[in-house]
């Protein structure tokens, strides 16, 4: 009785504030034992509660903020599932990080996830806002936790970029919901199937700002390069904990807000297919893993954009089922990282000698990134490839997303379980990773061949049930679809082979490769010189001085403002009373004028 | 003020006098700690007049929630003659704001003082600042323009001797104390000056009378120069951009009780008067009142929200940064008045309760540290997170709060703030909010960096867990910094309640 009084009431508490308060034990934990109540007790009573049946579409918990009505907990089966993701996610992240003791990463990993979590389940704007921006400032700190200098200049890249985006994403929603009148989700109108998608319409104010934030937390290309700039920087487990959370939360609000939206078709497909490129060039496996991130959430993306109950299905299916296969990989390189202090190709190869475990478990993650037919990549993608497939005029999509489908097994399928574990012999024999490590990698395991195996289970929890388990019965396991994912996969072996038998095949070297960052980083400074650079002597005075502008404005503010400067030196009673004068001699003109 | 409509915090005969008591307690005060044998009693003493100043405060919040103004005649002498004090919801408002935060301080001081001020000097330190206090309390209750003048002087006064008693810390200190002394003596000479126009214009000194006679004068040149000194001489203790030359050295190199002190009422006061005189004296509609608001106060207020948070982001020193970044926010709170209406009056005294909240919490937590630490500079700061983290756990909050982080009392404040400006079309104010507020990032970002971040340079002198005395307080105060974020109905319906009375029914 009492039981279930106690669920009762916890069940009306958005599920994130359970992971969000077991930071604050694990904030003082240094006892084990605590760390573990706290790492995993908490995103289990999430848990629990988030079973406990909700009534799906119901604002719980609505308080009155500024006049406005809120609702901190509105679960309905879109963001049940992901907040499913989530939970998993953390639970198998606190696992993964029981060994380190670091009561600070230990504290940013859970609010980072409860703060995910609580945004999936805001039933207004207002609180989702503020649970993505905690999200945000959390996730830095996992950045900072490294403590090197690099990885502290990625943090203040990260942090500046994502506070700019949290900043559209704010004044977005401000201007939006004061247009509305209202910040509640439910009262946006975008019911369809009783899930609320594609909320937002975009020729409303504050609309395209709030597009623009999220673009940026979902790294849309030219836009993504905080994610291949943090993500390497991590911590072993920091990488582990930052992976699921900022870009799937993205796609979270993107298919609530923007559903059906046919740019984000687009910008999806071409996020699936450039980074690619890079992918299977890039040396420092970890960052194969980051830019392999931001092409699976391309696919979510273009999903998405298409908007079907299908395509929407695909979208949250593979965004958990990614969370799931995307950590067990981030898991392996951790171990790497841990035992080796590296993951560059370079430096890594023939590891599976002494880490057989890890191998296995990374093996089984990359067969899932790469869909192979009963693995978890299989189940969720499948349906964004049929919704592609059939959809009209989505032809050239559907082979864009075919080519990044086979260019996802080229850089994770093969790439990096061959460079870190087989390839040439580094002549390294590090120490099979500790116990926690291989317990969280194992249930992972178990999780990604699950869903791949009998994805019944998974498939129920879809936003849009009905049509996900026709799907299920009729389409997934049908002959052609697997014949056709096992060409697929076949040619891109086969391509790797020929390209690494011709020599082709990029080999691993070191250095970095310059994406867009290129753009920020090199091309904006060197725009005035290259303009400059005909012209003569005219032409070098112009470009010597674009190329000392920013130093001379810095040094200028510096020799204005910093101590000791114009304005701030110690003012002389002198020039205060001079000062005084002046104010007073013009309140006195605008008395007189006025 | 709904909140304090049913409270009855003493008996009757008692709350009749609490106009003047509140101001006697702390006045009798000073003169007991002066003669008190030795440091702890003046401290007892301290501490208990300024609780008992809250108290008669909060006696005065009932009364006002009740009556909606409360006349207090001095010695029964009605206003031509004798001295009116005059105490509406914006009164009660300051009244709550000076007494608790120098009870809070008073509390404080207890351990402060060992650490920054010569022990032959505590009693006097303590009497001084309790006349500072009497000072402040007085200036915010009275209605007599001169009467004002005197509280301003025996306020500053208190506060020239405390600024002093820094030197055994920072020998700074003393030619910070002088400079405030001039400067602070050329605005209350500004002040006088303003008040001598307006009497010669008027024949009163009451402000209500004055504020009637006024209107009748019509356009006169007298009145308008009244104005003029006024607005200065007080705009010059509010520090008020450009006249704000003063404050940072004074706060920086004052004892640290002095700081949280200070940051919380000081300025707070002189811009309570100025309000009062620009509202409730000069006509607000009144064609030169207007042109001021518009075209000196808000561009002013919008330049000291961004130059001084540029130079707070430039500054090396820990208590430095924080006293621009005082200067900034009053720009904050003169920009909220200078719109003019009472939403953004409101608006702006929401500000001024949470800064004085937040300024409070991040002195108390920097002076919790410096009681064994003598670092300075935010290099000297590296590593603190580590040695002593609950007090920094606290400065972060504040931190938090100050740069406007959801779930916390100044991100409620500025949102009120950028509502107002946009409801009164005043889209630059919403720029200069947003920029002065990604500053505010860059240099509380700073500090938490330096505090949380690096590690101290081996050999450095390590900062210390404040005691359990500072903590206390300090975390009630980083308590409320929070909870006035998520739960802001007391605070907002109390400057809510100010404004009201401030503008007597104006849109």
């Amino acid at each position: 009785m009492t039981v279930d009084r106690l669920i009762d009431i916890l069940a009306t508490i958005n599920p994130g504030f359970f992971v969000i308060a077991a930071a604050l034990l694990a904030a003082v934990a240094k006892d084990v034992v605590l760390r573990a109540i706290a790492l995993i007790g908490g995103p289990a009573i999430a848990l629990v509660v988030l079973l406990y049946p909700p009534v799906a579409g119901i604002e719980v918990s609505k308080q009155t903020f500024l006049g406005y009505s809120l609702a901190f907990y509105r679960p309905d089966s879109l963001s049940l599932i992901f907040g499913f993701g989530f939970v998993l996610a953390a639970a198998l992240g606190g696992i993964y990080s029981l060994h380190r003791r670091d009561r600070m990463q230990d504290a940013a990993g859970l609010v980072y996830a409860g703060s995910a979590m609580g945004a999936v389940f805001a039933g207004d704007m207002i609180s989702l806002v503020v649970f993505a921006e905690l999200a945000t400032i959390t996730s830095a700190v996992l950045v900072f936790a490294t403590r090197t200098a690099p990885a502290y200049r990625a943090g203040l890249r990260y942090l500046a970029i994502q506070m700019i985006a949290g900043l559209m994403l704010t004044a977005g929603v401000a201007m939006y919901g004061v247009a509305q009148g209202t910040f509640l989700l439910a009262e946006l109108g975008g019911l369809w199937n009783g899930v609320l998608v594609g909320i937002f319409d975009l020729s409303q104010p504050g609309a395209l700002l709030i597009l623009g934030g999220i673009g940026v937390k979902a790294a849309f290309p030219l836009v993504h390069n905080w994610l291949t700039d943090a993500y390497p920087n991590t911590t072993e487990t920091g990488g582990v904990v930052m992976s699921p959370y900022t870009t799937t939360l993205a796609v979270y609000v993107l298919a609530r807000g923007f559903a059906g939206l046919e740019w984000l078709v687009w910008i999806g497909a071409i996020m699936t297919v450039y980074p690619v490129f890079f992918a299977v060039m890039e040396n420092d496996l970890k960052k194969v893993l980051a830019y392999s991130t931001n092409n699976q959430i391309g696919f979510m993306v273009c999903a998405v954009g298409i908007g079907t109950p299908l395509a929407l299905n695909g979208a949250a299916a593979h965004a958990v089922a990614h969370m799931i296969f995307k950590g067990l990989l981030f898991m392996a390189m951790g171990a790497v990282q841990m035992r080796l202090g590296t993951t560059k190709a370079t430096d890594l190869g023939g590891l599976h000698r002494t880490m057989p475990y890890t191998t296995i478990a990374c093996l089984i993650g990359a067969a899932s990134i790469s869909a192979l037919p009963f693995f978890a990549g299989y189940s969720s993608k499948a349906m964004i490839m049929t919704a592609a497939e059939g959809g009209p005029g989505l032809f050239v999509i559907w082979l864009m997303l075919l080519f990044a489908s086979a260019g996802v097994l080229e850089h994770s399928g093969i790439k990096i379980p061959f460079f870190a574990f087989f390839s040439h012999d580094s002549g390294k024999r590090p120490q099979e990773a500790p116990f926690n490590m291989l317990l969280a990698m194992g249930l992972s395991a178990v999780i990604c061949m699950s869903i791949g195996m009998s994805p019944h289970w998974f498939y129920q929890l879809m936003p849009f049930r009905d049509q996900a388990l026709e799907y299920l019965a009729l389409d997934l396991f049908s002959p052609s679809h697997i014949v056709q994912q096992l060409e697929l996969l076949c040619f891109a072996v086969l391509a790797f082979m020929v390209l690494k038998w011709l020599k082709l095949y990029p080999a691993e070297r070191p250095g970095v490769i310059l994406d867009a960052e290129w753009l920020w980083r090199k091309a904006l400074p060197s725009l005035g010189r290259s303009l400059a650079r005909p012209a003569s002597a005219p032409g070098r005075a112009i470009s010597a001085l674009s190329n000392s502008t920013v130093a001379r404005v810095v040094a200028l503010a510096r020799n204005v403002f910093a101590t000791g400067g114009v304005v701030s030196r110690k003012v002389p009673l002198a020039a205060t009373a001079v000062w005084t004068l002046a104010i007073l001699g013009l309140v006195v003109a605008v008395s007189l004028f006025s | 003020m709904i909140t304090f409509e049913a409270f009855y915090a003493a008996p009757p005969a008692l709350t009749a006098h609490a106009p003047a008591l509140l101001v006697v307690g702390p006045l009798i005060g000073a003169c007991v700690a002066a003669l008190s044998p030795n440091s702890r009693w003046a401290w007892m003493i301290s501490v208990g007049s300024t609780i008992f100043a809250v108290w008669m405060a909060l006696c005065l919040a009932g009364e006002v929630a009740r009556q909606g103004v409360v006349n207090y005649y001095m010695g029964g002498f009605a206003p031509p003659l004798g001295i009116a004090f005059r105490i509406d919801a914006l009164g009660v408002m300051m009244a709550l704001l000076v007494s608790s935060v120098s009870a809070a301080a008073a509390l404080y001081s207890g351990h402060a003082l060992d650490a920054e001020v010569r022990s032959s000097k505590h009693t006097l330190f303590q009497a001084g600042f309790l006349l500072c206090v009497a000072g402040l309390l007085g200036l915010v209750s009275t209605g007599d323009a001169f009467n004002a003048f005197v509280f301003l002087e025996v306020s500053s006064i208190g506060t020239y001797a405390l600024i002093a008693a820094g030197e055994r810390r920072d020998r700074r200190a003393l030619p910070a104390a002088f400079n405030y002394l001039i400067m602070g003596t050329i605005g209350a000479t500004f002040y006088v000056i303003g008040v001598g126009f307006l009497y010669a214009a008027t024949g009163t000194l009451n402000m209500a009378d004055i504020a009637a006679r006024v209107v009748t004068l019509g356009d006169s040149r007298m009145v308008q120069a009244g104005f003029a000194f006024i607005v200065v001489g007080l705009g010059l203790k509010a520090a008020m951009f450009p006249l704000h030359g003063w404050l940072p050295g004074a706060y920086a190199h004052a004892p640290s009780l002095m700081n949280i002190f200070l940051s919380a009422t000081a300025t707070k006061a002189a811009l309570y008067l100025m309000v009062r005189f620009l509202f409730g004296v000069f006509e607000p509609g009144s064609d030169f009142a207007y042109h001021f608001m518009a075209w000196v106060l808000g561009p002013l207020a919008g330049a000291a929200a961004v130059i001084c948070s540029i130079q707070a982001a430039f500054e090396k020193e820990f208590r430095r940064v924080l006293a621009f970044s005082s200067v900034a926010q009053v720009g904050y709170i003169l920009l909220g008045l200078s719109i003019g209406t009472t939403a953004a009056a409101s608006a702006g005294f929401l500000h001024l309760l949470a800064h004085a909240l937040m300024k409070a919490t991040l002195f108390m937590a920097v002076g919790g540290v410096a009681l064994h630490f003598r670092g300075r500079t935010l290099d000297d700061f590296a590593g603190a997170g580590r040695d002593a983290p609950w007090t920094m756990a606290a400065f972060a909050t504040g931190a938090a709060s100050l740069i406007g982080i959801p779930l916390t009392a100044g991100f409620l404040s500025k949102w009120r703030l950028i509502e107002a400006s946009l409801a009164a079309g005043q889209i630059w104010m919403v720029v200069v909010i947003a920029i002065s507020s990604l500053l505010a990032l860059a240099y509380a970002g700073r500090m938490l960096e330096a505090i949380f971040f690096r590690t101290a340079a081996p050999g450095a002198e390590r900062a210390k867990e404040a005691p359990l005395g500072v903590l206390v307080p300090l975390w009630i105060l980083a308590g409320f910094c929070v909870w006035f974020g998520i739960d802001a109905s007391l605070p907002e319906s109390i400057a809510i309640a100010g404004a009201q009375a401030l503008m007597g029914g104006r849109p």
